[in-house]
């Protein structure tokens, strides 16, 4: 694993530009948008745009990709580069979670739909509030 | 106006997924038993095993995938393969060593063992997906 | 076989939920979801004993066999041992309440699922508070959230939906910073294991991604814990949701964040970042005490009595997060950690007494249908069990001697006062006031104001009586025996100084 600041300059940090910007991206649609599929998707792109952060982290310059070559194995693995598979199976972990919230958010939309009669934030703020 | 075709009468549809369930199917198990020496593994396996039902699901009406995968039986095996993950983990104990220690199983304890639980994850990623698919699928006729 | 309690912990809830989905029949599932939550009380019961045993050293079990740098460890020293206790505590008395009754647990016929859920949210808290890898950390608070969000809809109200989903929202948002944050430490020392994180932290202490790590983490925390401006999610979430959901929440899904917040900045930051270079106490404190303050005035203002303790909940969540400001430092060296202490214990007797008040409650809705306060009248006749177990509860809430509100309180002001914090410790004085004032508008309702038509006597069913009088009777019985939980906090405490003082090269308390 290198640190941050091992990462040499000509790649520079573009990729956490690219991180940063979906991670805003996706936070910024889960507050503004008052759609509540909208805002799910805006909960997507900020959980990928984690996966991409850590996917970018395993990534060792040059590395392969780390399958035990029982067969190729003899000796000399140790002068072969791989690249780190750790953070690859934290967000297969992660992958999983965003799956179970999605199809739980989605299922309550549905119980939203059919209870309220619509997906507006503000539509259903409206009709809570008369009864209230 | 003429009536909008059902998907199941559309040949290319019928045909191309009858064509495609089995090789889907087939590779979900490849995934699962090849997940010991290359990537793959239960969860893998389990979505693209569902996914052929899905399909079928899709094209052929819920009520055909559901003649076969009973929405009961759907259930058990969510349940069934999470005791098998939990329940192989248990069997550590029996000879005093820690929880999921494959060793248990022998010298090639920890190939066995890692079988057994990515069996118990598939099982329970295949029902839990299909069982998902159920629930938006036949939620329309709940609401109608 | 007392080796592995570590491990059974989190195992015995995990087999235990896709049983209860096997065994379908809505009795069948209570008893046997109530003995699973017993069996988990009679762990931690041995795994407190065990540690208290073992002198400041903490139990280690490694998972599969696999050692601490590999493999994930789960680690348990006195602090998690004491949360372990509380978790499983309020599990065994919350999952036994109204044992013959339907009705209680989600919709009919779904009861099952429901058990599951709870039994999966149980799961996911042990273990948060068990493991000692940071990322199984996220993983165990996802599935405590999914299985939580889940809970939530299944309330009668229409509403709950949406209070789910919001939940699901901040929730899951709160999830994902936590989840940065451990990429942003993992890029930094290269590893999950948080005992290998504390040594390797201090030789990038200085980097700004150390600072934006711990940025990260700390706010998705505080979502979960919902300290004071992040609070949002509570009060709908805790209003809306069944009523034994909301019990069993609010004695233990805040509580293990809380814990988490501890071990975050004691046992992975170190007091010597966190307090000194940082100065997070400066920003937490106005925090906790803004908390205490707008949580009690914005009880005050209810009508709906879930949702008046609900805000109660984020005043009491005040209290703890204003322990760990209450650290009284000299540069490394701890002077006095009494505040921290009230903070630990304030997990336990919040638990006992806000479980115990939204039991008193699901009876409430159980037999008099409401949860309006102004519709309370006659609940004092109506039902005088229940009726004096509020007492006792609002009582303790408010903190009057004899009860365990006093002796966090007491703990607490003692902190203040050690630390020179005099302000604070009249300030803790007037947030009590403002507990009489809410916890006497039920009273008053209940107890001086007679319904117009006679009244009958409804007593609830004594399998719900049960459950809340065992509560009452431990906040009365830790009120007066305040060494055994104030010397279980505080050797808590000490262990979570001494471990991070230890490594940041402090003086130990």
């Amino acid at each position: 694993m290198i640190a941050l600041n091992e990462i040499p300059t000509e790649y520079g940090l573009w990729h956490y530009w690219v991180v940063v910007s979906l991670m805003m991206l996706g936070l910024y649609i889960v507050i503004a948008r008052d759609n509540l599929i909208k805002r799910i998707m805006g909960l997507n792109i900020f959980q990928a745009s984690v996966i991409m952060f850590y996917v970018a982290m395993g990534k060792v310059q040059g590395g392969e990709a780390p399958i035990w070559p029982l067969d190729t194995m003899e000796g000399h693995y140790q002068d072969r580069v791989f690249s780190n598979p750790v953070p690859h199976v934290l967000m297969l972990t992660a992958i999983v979670v965003g799956i179970a919230t999605t199809a739980l958010a989605l299922a309550l939309v549905v119980r939203i739909k059919e209870s309220y009669g619509t997906i507006e934030e503000d539509e259903i703020r409206e009709i809570d509030g008369s009864i209230s | 106006m003429k009536k909008p075709m059902r998907m199941r009468e559309i040949v290319v549809l019928r045909v191309v997924s009858r064509v495609l369930m089995p090789y889907i199917m087939l590779f979900g198990l490849y995934v699962q038993f090849h997940g010991d020496f290359g990537p793959g593994g239960g969860f893998q396996a389990g979505v693209i095993f569902s996914a052929a039902l899905i399909l079928y699901g899709i094209i052929f009406g819920l009520d055909a995938v559901q003649r076969v995968f009973t929405p009961f039986a759907v259930e058990l095996c969510m349940a069934l393969g999470l005791l098998l993950y939990a329940g192989t983990g248990l069997v550590s104990f029996y000879k005093n060593m820690n929880y999921l220690d494959y060793d248990v199983f022998g010298s090639h304890g920890q190939h066995y063992g890692i079988l057994l639980i990515e069996g118990g994850v598939g099982i329970t990623v295949a029902s839990t997906v299909l069982m998902i698919f159920y629930a938006f699928a036949g939620r329309w006729r709940v609401s109608q | 076989m007392i080796t592995h309690f570590p491990s059974l912990l989190i195992v015995t809830p995990l087999i235990a939920a896709p049983i209860c989905l096997l065994l379908r029949n809505g009795t069948l599932v209570r008893i046997w979801a109530t003995l699973a939550a017993w069996a988990c009380l009679y762990f931690a019961w041995g795994i407190l004993g065990q540690v208290q045993g073992l002198d400041g050293e903490s139990i280690r079990y490694a998972m599969g066999g696999w050692e601490m740098p590999l493999g994930i460890e789960l680690k348990i020293d006195a602090a998690n041992a004491f949360v372990v206790l509380i978790i499983t505590g309020i599990a065994s008395v919350v999952f036994p309440f109204g044992l013959g009754h339907s009705g209680l647990s989600g919709p009919e016929g779904k009861e099952h699922l429901f058990y599951a859920a709870f039994l999966l949210c149980m799961c996911g808290l042990m273990g948060i508070a068990v493991t000692g890898d940071a990322f199984n950390v996220f993983v165990f608070l996802e599935i405590t959230s999914l299985s939580s969000y889940a809970l939530i809809s299944m309330g009668s109200s229409r509403r709950a939906l949406m209070a789910a989903y919001s939940y699901l929202i901040m929730g899951t948002i709160g999830g994902t910073f936590i989840l940065v944050g451990i990429g942003f430490v993992y890029a930094l020392t290269g590893t999950l294991n948080m005992v290998d994180i504390a040594e390797r932290l201090p030789s990038v202490i200085n980097s700004p991604t150390t600072i934006i790590a711990f940025g990260f983490l700390t706010l998705g925390v505080g979502i979960k814990l919902a300290i004071f401006p992040l609070y949002q999610w509570l009060p709908n979430a805790y209003s809306f949701a069944p009523s034994k959901v909301t019990a069993f929440l609010a004695g233990t899904a805040t509580k293990v964040s809380y814990y988490v917040l501890l071990r975050l900045f004691f046992s992975i930051f170190g007091i010597a970042f966190i307090f000194n270079k940082l100065g997070v106490q400066n920003i937490l404190m106005p925090l906790s005490l803004i908390a205490m303050f707008v949580g009690s005035i914005a009880a005050i203002y209810q009508t709906n009595a879930k949702r008046l303790f609900a805000y109660s909940s984020i005043a009491q969540i005040g209290y703890m997060t204003l322990g760990i400001c209450l650290l009284h430092l000299d540069g490394l060296k701890v002077l006095n950690y009494d505040g921290l202490t009230g903070g630990i214990v304030h997990l336990f007797n919040h638990a006992i007494m806000k479980s115990g008040l939204f039991l008193i409650i699901a009876c409430v809705v159980y037999r008099m249908g409401t949860v309006t306060i102004g519709e309370m009248k006659g609940f004092a006749y109506r039902m005088p069990w229940t009726f004096a177990a509020f007492v006792v509860a609002g009582l303790s809430i408010i903190g009057v001697p004899g009860t365990v509100g006093f002796v966090s309180k007491w703990y607490l002001v003692l902190g203040a006062v050690a630390g020179g914090h005099y302000v604070v410790a009249a300030l803790i004085l007037l947030s009590s006031l403002l507990a009489v004032v809410y916890v006497w508008k039920i009273i008053e309702v209940g107890y001086f104001q007679k319904p117009s038509e006679p009244i009958e006597k409804i007593e609830a069913p004594i399998t719900m009586l049960v459950p809340i009088w065992l509560l009452m009777f431990a906040a009365i019985f830790f009120g007066f025996a305040t060494e055994l939980t104030g010397g279980v906090a505080e050797t808590a405490a000490k262990t979570l100084l001494t471990a991070g003082g230890a490594i940041f090269g402090g003086g130990t308390p």
